[in-house]
């Protein structure tokens, strides 16, 4: 019996309508090429990026059109050639208006000529620079500056680097998809990655529930002294915290990053958009996208940043009847969106429609089942903080039952017999705490 | 294209499982059958009459509450059905037919309703009815109140077998053919029904086997003899007890290791009250005793929180 992965607790999510296998074995379809696009100016994890052009601008596909104004961050490209129309604001998925550059497109694709791929591939500063030229993010959804994960402070020993393969969201199929058509990029972005924070062990995690793509990858590793780590399939596996502690038995110190467990974790898809940048040049000015659930032709669609979500439904042969959620990402942690044209972003790892039934209203008092408990990964009480939150006393949440460990994963809100809003009333709850 | 119209926003997860409050007391519902499917052939018609009353005042009594004190109405998560059907288990087949009426509307209306209704009571509902009413009518509740004539049994003089020590092998025991209460006496249908909530993830082991083990060697060590310690595990309502009393949710610790404590206190509690008090039997007491400890045992067996471990810090 091979050796499989795992974390302590977490569930066992259940898919309506066949879930992944519906786009599982579809292969990833390039989008049309939209007539207008929004790059937002926020897409990652830090400083909002100032504009480079102006209205009437003619910009090149994958010329940088922002800069980060701060530290962490990263810059964003056109993702068509044409005119810039203005800056204009969309809403986000996350709710607010965010500033976009608006281009309209030439029809032509020109490259930006002046990409180039790394100047020295042996030197890793040369190697962050093209990665951070190239706008790379954590493409998993957290959208974590790529560059900024992968230069950690020099006290700090790094001796993992984990690609995170897991793609445990039900309904999302684009990591896997990723992992079956690009797998010699990916592997050399891992390589890439080990290189510039000088890691000796190199892994990738994958979920059983991929068996191709851990075949795949395997095949592509062959004398790279790179190990695949076959996971149990239960989410949240590909949390970076649950991940760290499946495959090195560590655990991330309480409050801290994975940096200080000697971790950097980075998605699949990621590693893949750092070999392009470095040997290419070529900067993020797409993604796949998992357009999935109520809708009429569900697929993989490598989806031009910038495009709006109502185009790329309209792609898909529409809504079925009665969808009345569009959720950005996944069903356990993505984004429900409620403007049409929220532009996709580097973050956006899935569109979900949904036929969501109107019985989100808890069913009544916790029963003290504890069945949050049994599920939460993290070994949080979650039945006696929601008591504390829901009382306003936030900060006992905080010292007595520890609510800023919670990552959020949604595992207990979703095992709840009596529906309660349980992460949500933490996610709320840690927003109002005062600020240290 | 169809327009999505009446779009749905909320915070994450868009998703739900399947299981509901009313859904798991379907389910310990369900475990209980075989206990009362037994309790009814053995002593009688009798005793599904005691059942129904005692299940439909408890459903009533609730939805009165309710009612009276302008509450939602709660009754459609089924839980008073439940603590209506354990009351009844707990009862002798012989009690006068008002009995199970008072019992229940004490569990619903003082025990649980009072205290904020379904998880909020502090101590088991149906165990502190039943302690009331045996304080409170010590003649229908013990001793002669089990000298009927059972099917297969001659009359019995004595409450429990635990009074009369040898009197029935160690399998009729196990199998029911002995004097109790009317859900106490067949522990093959309580064991039945036990496994069945633990294979639907209703209750999880550790109180339950903590409980039992716990019984068994505290008198085993005592008397010596595993025969004996085996007899008085068998005895009484122990097993009842243990799978569907001390596993009750809002009377039981929600950690892992709290459960183990709750098990082997109560099962520690049993062996003192069985051994060393007047009464014959403990079990219900040794319960109530421990939900008064739960918020206790609950405050400081949490979890280990990932990433605050001492190895981790």
């Amino acid at each position: 019996m091979e050796k499989t992965y795992t974390f302590r607790r977490g569930i066992h999510p259940q898919e309506e309508g066949g879930g992944k296998r519906v786009t599982g074995a579809m292969p990833i379809e390039d989008a049309a090429r939209p007539s207008m696009v929004a790059i937002a100016l926020s897409q990652s994890v830090g400083a909002a990026c100032k504009p480079l052009v102006k209205p009437g601008d003619h910009v090149f596909l994958g010329q940088k059109i922002g800069e980060p104004a701060g530290f962490v961050g990263a810059p964003v490209h056109a993702s068509v050639s044409g005119i810039v129309k203005g800056i204009q604001a969309r809403t986000s998925a996350g709710g607010p208006r965010l500033d976009c550059v608006v281009i309209e497109s030439d029809g032509l694709d020109e490259w930006d000529p002046s990409l180039h791929g790394a100047e020295n591939p042996e030197d890793p500063k040369s190697l962050l620079q093209s990665i951070r030229e190239a706008g790379v993010v954590g493409l998993g959804g957290a959208a974590f500056p790529t560059h900024i994960k992968l230069s950690p402070p020099p006290e700090k020993k790094i001796d993992y680097v984990i690609l995170n393969g897991a793609e445990c969201e039900p309904y999302l199929t684009s990591d896997h998809r990723t992992m079956l058509e690009e797998p010699a990029a990916i592997v050399d972005g891992l390589l890439i990655a080990a290189k510039i924070v000088g890691a000796t062990h190199k892994k990738i995690g994958i979920e059983l529930n991929k068996p191709d793509a851990i075949a795949a990858l395997r095949q592509a590793c062959e004398g790279k002294d790179i190990e695949i780590c076959p996971l149990q399939v239960k989410y949240p596996q590909g949390g970076e915290k649950q991940l760290i502690q499946a495959i090195t038995g560590r655990q991330v110190p309480s409050g801290k990053l994975p940096m200080d467990a000697g971790c950097v974790v980075v998605n699949v898809s990621t590693a893949a958009a750092i070999s392009r940048a470095v040997r290419k040049g070529l900067p993020i000015i797409d993604r796949v996208v998992t357009v999935t659930g109520a809708i009429r032709q569900p697929k993989n669609l490598r989806v031009r940043l910038g495009v709006d979500i109502e185009s790329i439904i309209e792609q898909c042969g529409g809504a079925l009847d009665g969808v009345n959620k569009i959720v950005l990402g996944g069903p356990m942690m993505g984004l429900s969106a409620y403007n049409p044209l929220t532009p996709v972003v580097k973050g956006t790892s899935g569109i979900l429609l949904m036929i969501d039934p109107s019985r989100e209203r808890p069913l009544g008092n916790c029963m003290r089942c504890a069945t949050c408990v049994s599920v939460c990964p993290i070994g949080l009480v979650p039945l006696q903080m929601y008591a504390l939150a829901r009382k306003g006393f936030f900060e006992r949440a905080r010292d007595s039952q520890h609510l800023l460990d919670c990552v959020e994963c949604g595992c207990c809100a979703y095992a709840c017999p009596a529906k309660l809003p349980l992460v949500q009333t933490f996610r709320a709850a840690k927003r109002a705490l005062p600020r240290k | 294209m169809q327009q999505i119209t009446h779009r749905r926003v909320s915070s994450s997860p868009h998703i739900r499982s399947k299981r509901t409050v009313p859904g798991v007391m379907l389910d310990v519902l369900v475990a209980l059958i075989p206990a009362g499917a037994f309790g009814i052939f053995f002593f009688g018609w009798r005793a599904l009459l005691v059942i129904a009353v005692s299940m439909v005042s408890a459903f009533l009594w609730e939805a009165l509450y309710c009612k009276i004190a302008k509450k939602p109405q709660t009754v459609g998560d089924l839980s008073a059905l439940v603590t209506g059907l354990l009351l009844a288990y707990n009862l002798p087949v012989t009690v006068p037919i008002w009995m199970p009426v008072i019992g229940a509307g004490l569990a619903i209306v003082l025990v649980k309703m009072i205290f904020g209704g379904l998880g909020a009571n502090f101590v088991n509902p149906a165990l502190a009815a039943r302690a009331i009413l045996m304080t409170s009518w010590v003649g229908y509740m013990s001793g002669t109140a089990y000298s009927t004539a059972v099917r297969g049994l001659d009359a019995i003089a004595s409450s429990t077998p635990l009074a009369m020590d040898g009197t029935y092998s160690l399998w009729q025991l196990f199998l029911g053919q002995c004097p109790g209460t009317i859900g106490e006496v067949s522990k093959l249908a309580i064991l039945i029904g036990g496994i069945y909530l633990m294979l639907r993830k209703v209750i999880s082991w550790r109180i339950p086997v903590t409980l039992l083990a716990t019984v068994f060697l505290a008198t085993w060590l005592n008397c010596g003899s595993a025969g004996e310690a085996l007899y008085g595990l068998l005895s009484g309502g122990l097993f009842l007890g243990a799978f569907f009393m001390a596993t009750d949710y809002a009377t039981s610790p929600v950690t892992p290791v709290g459960r183990l404590i709750m098990g082997v206190g109560t099962g520690l509690l049993v062996f003192v009250i069985r051994t060393f008090s007047s009464m014959p039997e403990g079990v219900s007491y040794a319960i109530l005793t421990m939900n008064l400890a739960v918020p206790l045992i609950d405050r400081f067996t949490q979890p280990r929180v990932y990433g605050r471990g001492k190895k981790h810090a």
